[in-house]
């Protein structure tokens, strides 16, 4: 690691004034990526400024029907929350999944969208129940709009995660088929039935979370194993590298599709 | 049977130290006035290095001094070396291209060793080491094994066609002749997948130079102490081998890794002279270890079984090309040759076998030896080809390795490839693993399985694997530079308690339980008195250390020589205080007996006599401490049969192992607890390389999987319960022990039992590792799914 | 940067570089090193200790992070000279061999037993996912901590 200052603010002000203050300078939420990052001397800021200590930023509640929950939030907690099992089980049941129970145990929400690693968990639930990113500077982000490509944001330099909201779905599963060496996600289908339509989220397979509109068209028309059977995933735009080609791909978010369906229920 | 001897389920005494954190890894030690070191590697596969630039680095905050290449050629340091000389066909010798510590004019490999930063502190080492200018001139790479031998490229400028060796074994002629007049030719391709040993712990070392006595101490993470002693002085050359001290602590598993003489171990030593005498601390991170630590594996392979009517073996063919890195690794020579062509008769009497072995260099990390090494890519070789050959003749795989079995009356079996076969029951281990895993039953759980959508396969293999290495003059005459006896000290204190001191070195193994109980049982004393020292070469007696399954094999038998040294002794002081014949003397249970009647002297009181020789025999030397060597006189042949069975996942690919049975000959157990720990780790080393494990590089020579973010480790949830059986094994005649060593055995008979199971669940064989997507690409173009459609 | 907290119910406070990682502060100015270091990207788990009573990797966590809270490592685990059940559990079925996983391995487990005092053998090895072991082939160590579950469930049976 190469040296840095470290900020500890009490407040989400107080942390965008540091950050507006400090150009060069990271936020660390849980850390879980960014800090193997950094000891790989793959990134050199000036400062972070740790988000561990404001408390507006932790929590999980409901809202509107369905759930708000703070962007410094963990994994566990996360999987762990009986209000998320009661409302939204499927995004317990994938937080549950991303990593092992140690990087649960400090990733956060906000860390992992913020980061917007192509192969991911959250991203597929966020984008998959069409949620909302809340930020320090006021703005609600549609999940439509969030995620502009790999490890990219539509979040601007000084603006700071608070919150996520995500509407209640009808129906909601995930499932994700990980990376035997990193447990990423190689491919992660995230489908949800909500009030606006069907929604398919896919994570692992691209360079950014995407949807796919072709099983959204087929699950509308019918909310079955069987719809997803005709649709056929043009491998064109996906990843293809060591782990598995983008044919392998194209066809496993099919496979993944209906495992998330069945999920769903 | 002592409670705590031979054959107990004795749990270990190392494990209190281990369990409360308080071993002492070489990362654990530190030395007052310690400085760090950080090496600086090459990012390239090959280039040749045009400038070096120390200012920048020697001016960073912290610096000590700044060494490379020029400064180990300066103090005339010597290379690493290989210490296994293999000829080729022609007689001429091995091609061995220079090693230095440091790299000069040419970088070999991306992770070579360029220099070497000293700071005061690790991350001030660190930040040094990003300030040195290195210019370099790219040169094309030798990546592909297949291609190495036209490659445009000389990995080694004075090595043509960057061949090192190209060696053979067996009778050519019949081989040929068989092969004219057989009924049939199963013939096949293999390609043996590279591995990364990953011991979890990564390599580490402290070298500290006394300028007051002139004299040396090296930690590190090494299995033969003693070795990496003689080498560093023998060879290159930075202290004389009586003021050198290596001393390898608690060390966190090695399965090959750490028996090598690396040049980082040897730069710390050194550059502790350089800097006036502070040790110097070093400790791998892991992708330093990815690139660094030696790689297993890697072979190219066609291979020919010709058969009769009734599917007997007539003869066998093979062709390897075998990867040997940029260098040669101390032990890289005879890993694709001895230890591995020898081994291609398996279990079975084909009378004719041939193998040559063309080994490459290329410009990756060197290659060496990796838990079973050598033994593993025949086993998995032949394994799978006769499975392939019961397939074409339309044998169940079962019926043809029954046919083929060497019989139970047949031993000592010579076999074509050199070795001779000392004990062993096949036939009666292979069936006693079928009936366990109900292999006749299968058909059933196969129905079952696929009612859940699963394609169920079952697989056989039945390995054999030489260790217990080895018989020295043996060796000697097939090119070894060192013998591989082992040593032993058995020492008693005034209060009758014993430190054993063996030249073998535990890490993981549980020598500190398994030696007290031989000596428990060999002396009649307390488990609870004995202790096992090991790893300190100012401690022990010169040793050759752990590797090839050999420790209790060789290392124990010297223990029990030494033991029957201790007796005999006894027996003259006994014979004295109780007033009889030598010759009247028994010794049992701890108790020296005369014949016949109730006198007698425990072996506290004899051993108190011998340190406090008031009466005494005349002429005896006082005192109990014995050392004795073993050299033996054969390998020991531990064989097995593995059953696997694996449920496929044909949406996916993705194949789970549901049962894993290992039947092992290990001929007598000492301790069947540690016995079968060492089986499961071996396994799941097995399934690594089968299913997970591959370390692929780029065409320019970059490491793709350079850390457990790509390169896949077997986990916990990848793996089921084992039911292992390791009792009542054929004893090894090649010690009094009858043990034959235990350590490899997973990792040399697991990768063809999973193969098999899936090529039976698939009707097509995948190559390792059989990843989700291979798996799921030979299910859309198999023959026997799209038959059963 | 000055930094208080507790490790193994002991207050202690160092003055550390900001990049200072937690398992190097507790490794090298506690002298505590039984907590290992067996990867750089954060999936080996050799480095694992509780904060808070929580398992985390010590070293994808900055000591200035631990600031204020409380730590165990393996050498606390043990409570008034007797082991913990798990490391005698470790220790009775044979669930370690070169022992370098092992504090990790017992401190991620621990974390699973205080959350789930009955699991099965396939949620051992799931909540494992993030502790590599190269010896034992995990049979002993998921035999270990099961068998402790057991004996924890009983002990604290008799308590009631």
């Amino acid at each position: 690691m190469y040296a840095f200052d470290y900020f500890r603010p009490s407040t989400l002000a107080e942390a965008a004034q540091l950050l507006a203050s400090n150009p060069e300078a990271k936020l660390l939420a849980g850390g879980q990526t960014y800090i193997p990052t950094l000891k790989q001397r793959l990134a050199k800021p000036s400062a972070l400024i740790d988000l561990a200590h404001i408390a507006e930023l932790r929590g999980i509640s409901e809202e509107a029907g369905g759930l708000t929950i703070g962007a410094m939030t963990r994994h566990a907690e996360v999987a762990a929350s009986p209000v998320v099992k009661r409302v939204i089980p499927a995004l317990a049941a994938l937080a549950e999944e991303i990593g092992d129970p140690q990087v649960r145990n400090r990733g956060t929400l906000g860390g992992s969208i913020a980061n917007n690693d192509p192969a991911a968990d959250y991203p597929a639930a966020v984008l998959g129940l069409g949620a909302t990113v809340r930020t320090s500077k006021g703005r609600a982000i549609a999940a439509d709009d969030f995620f502009t490509g790999m490890f990219e944001t539509a979040l601007e330099p000084d603006e700071i995660i608070t919150a996520v909201h995500f509407p209640k779905p009808e129906k909601a599963g995930y499932a994700k088929f990980p990376n035997p060496a990193s447990r990423y996600a190689i491919v992660g289908v995230f489908v949800a039935k909500t009030a606006a339509g069907v929604r398919v989220a896919v994570t692992g397979a691209a360079p950014c979370v995407f949807r796919a509109t072709a099983i959204e068209q087929a699950l509308q028309s019918a909310w079955s194993e069987a719809a997803i059977d005709g649709v056929r995933i043009d491998p064109a735009n996906l990843n293809s590298d060591i782990h598995a080609s983008a044919e392998y791909r194209a066809h496993l978010i099919t496979v993944m599709a209906k495992r998330a369906l069945r999920a769903a229920g | 049977m002592a409670e705590k001897g031979i054959g107990a389920r004795v749990l270990r005494k190392e494990d209190l130290r281990f369990i409360s954190g308080r071993g002492h890894y070489t990362d654990d030690i530190n030395l007052p006035g310690q400085a760090y070191a950080v090496f600086v590697r090459s990012p390239h596969a090959h280039a040749r290095i045009k400038r070096i630039d120390k200012g920048p680095a020697l001016a960073s905050p912290g610096v000590l001094a700044v060494l490379d290449g020029q400064d180990v050629a300066a103090d005339r340091l010597g290379n690493l070396v290989c210490g296994w000389l293999v000829k080729s066909k022609d007689g001429s010798p091995m091609k061995m291209g220079k090693h230095p510590l440091l790299a000069q004019e040419k970088v070999r490999y991306v992770g070579d060793r360029v220099a070497v930063v000293i700071a005061e502190t690790y991350h001030q080492a660190k930040d040094a080491a990003e300030k040195l200018i290195v210019e370099y001139e790219e040169l094309p790479a030798v990546v592909d094994l297949a291609k190495a031998h036209d490659a445009p490229a000389l990995v080694h400028d004075e090595i043509p066609n960057n061949l090192c060796y190209d060696w053979e074994l067996g009778d050519k002629a019949a081989v040929d002749a068989a092969f004219a007049k057989a009924h049939h030719i199963t013939r096949a391709q293999f390609v043996n997948n590279r591995l990364v040993p990953n011991a979890i712990e990564p390599r580490a070392a402290i070298g500290h130079w006394d300028p007051g006595q002139d004299a040396y101490t090296l930690y590190m993470t090494s299995q033969n102490p003693h070795v990496h002693r003689l080498v560093i002085s023998a060879f290159i050359g930075i202290a004389p081998e009586h003021k050198l001290r290596v001393v390898a602590p608690d060390v966190g598993g090695g399965f090959g890794s750490k028996i090598f003489i690396y040049g980082e171990e040897c730069v710390v030593l050194w550059a502790s002279k350089k800097i006036g005498g502070r040790p110097v601390k070093w400790t791998a991170e892991r992708s330093e270890s990815f690139i660094t630590d030696a790689h297993g594996r890697d072979h190219v392979t066609t291979a020919e079984l010709a058969l009769d009517k009734e599917g007997n073996f007539l003869a066998l063919r093979v062709n390897t090309k075998a990867n040997l890195g940029a260098y040669m690794s101390t032990f890289s020579s005879c890993i694709p040759t001895y230890l591995y062509a020898t081994l291609l008769a398996g279990q079975y009497k084909t009378p004719a076998i041939y193998c040559d072995v063309q080994a490459y260099y290329t410009n990756t990390v060197p290659v060496d030896a990796y838990r079973g090494a050598g033994r593993p890519e025949a086993s998995f070789l032949l394994e799978t080809l006769v499975d392939q050959a019961a397939i074409e003749l339309g044998m169940d795989p079962a019926d043809i390795r029954r046919k083929n079995f060497i019989p139970k009356d047949a031993f000592p079996y010579q076999t074509p490839v050199a070795l001779v076969y000392d004990t062993g029951d096949y036939a009666r281990v292979f069936e006693e693993a079928l009936k366990i895993a109900d292999y006749y039953g299968f058909p059933a759980r196969r129905a079952e399985s696929e009612k859940r959508g699963k394609l169920r396969g079952i697989g056989l293999s039945c390995y054999i694997e030489a260790c217990g290495i080895a018989p020295s003059a043996v060796v000697g005459s097939l090119g070894a530079g060192v013998g591989l006896w082992e040593s032993a000290k058995v020492r008693f204190t005034h209060t009758g308690k014993v430190q054993v001191l063996t030249g073998t070195h535990t890490h993981g193994q549980g020598h500190e339980t398994t030696f007290a109980q031989l000596v428990a049982d060999k002396l009649g004393v307390p488990f609870e008195d004995v202790e096992v020292i090991h790893g300190d070469t100012d401690k022990t007696p010169v040793g050759m250390g752990t590797y090839g399954s050999r420790s209790l094999a060789v290392g124990g038998e010297a223990i029990v020589k030494a033991c029957e040294k201790i007796i005999a002794k006894g027996k003259k002081i006994a014979a004295h205080l109780l007033e009889a014949s030598e010759g009247d003397i028994e010794f049992k249970d701890g108790k020296f007996t005369v014949k016949g009647t109730d006198k007698s002297k425990t072996i506290g009181e004899v051993v108190f006599a011998a340190y406090v020789p008031h009466n005494y025999p005349p002429g005896l030397e006082p005192g109990m401490e014995e050392t004795a060597f073993f050299d033996p006189p054969n390998f020991t042949f531990p064989a097995g049969t593995y059953v696997c069975e694996v449920e496929v996942d044909p949406q996916t690919g993705k194949v789970d192992i549901v049962r894993f049975i290992a039947v092992d000959d290990f001929g007598n157990v000492v301790n069947p607890m540690i016995v079968e720990g060492q089986v499961h780790g071996g396994l799941v080393q097995g399934i690594g390389q089968a299913l997970l494990e591959g370390a692929r590089y780029d065409e320019s020579g970059q490491l793709l999987t350079g850390s457990y973010m790509d390169y896949a480790m077997p986990r916990a949830s990848d793996v089921p319960f084992f039911e292992v059986v390791t009792t009542q094994g054929t004893p090894a005649v090649a010690n009094s022990l009858g043990v034959k060593g235990c350590g490899e055995a997973g990792a040399i008979g697991a990768p063809a039992a999973v193969i098999n199971a899936i090529r039976n669940a698939i009707g097509v064989r995948v190559e390792m590792p059989a990843t989700p997507e291979r798996v799921w690409r030979a299910i859309q173009q198999s023959p026997m799914l799209k038959a059963a459609e | 940067m000055r930094i208080s907290m507790t490790v193994n119910g002991k207050p202690v406070s160092g003055d550390v570089e900001p990049r200072t990682l937690l398992v190097e502060f507790l490794r090298n100015h506690l002298g505590l090193t039984g907590t290992h270091v067996g990867c750089d990207t954060s999936q080996c788990g050799c480095c694992v200790v509780h904060v808070d009573g929580e398992s985390v990797k010590s070293c994808t966590m900055l000591a200035v992070q631990a600031d204020g809270r409380s730590v165990t490592t393996i050498e606390g685990l043990a409570k008034d000279g007797e082991l913990h059940p798990l490391q005698k559990a470790f220790h009775e079925h044979h669930g370690l061999q070169c022992g370098f996983c092992t504090p990790g391995m017992i401190m991620s487990a621990a974390d699973l037993l205080n959350r789930n005092p009955d699991p099965s053998e396939q949620e051992v090895r799931e909540w494992l996912e993030g502790n590599l072991c190269r010896c034992t082939g995990y049979h002993n160590i998921v035999k270990a901590i099961l068998a402790a579950a057991q004996s924890m469930r009983a002990m604290a049976r008799a308590a009631e």
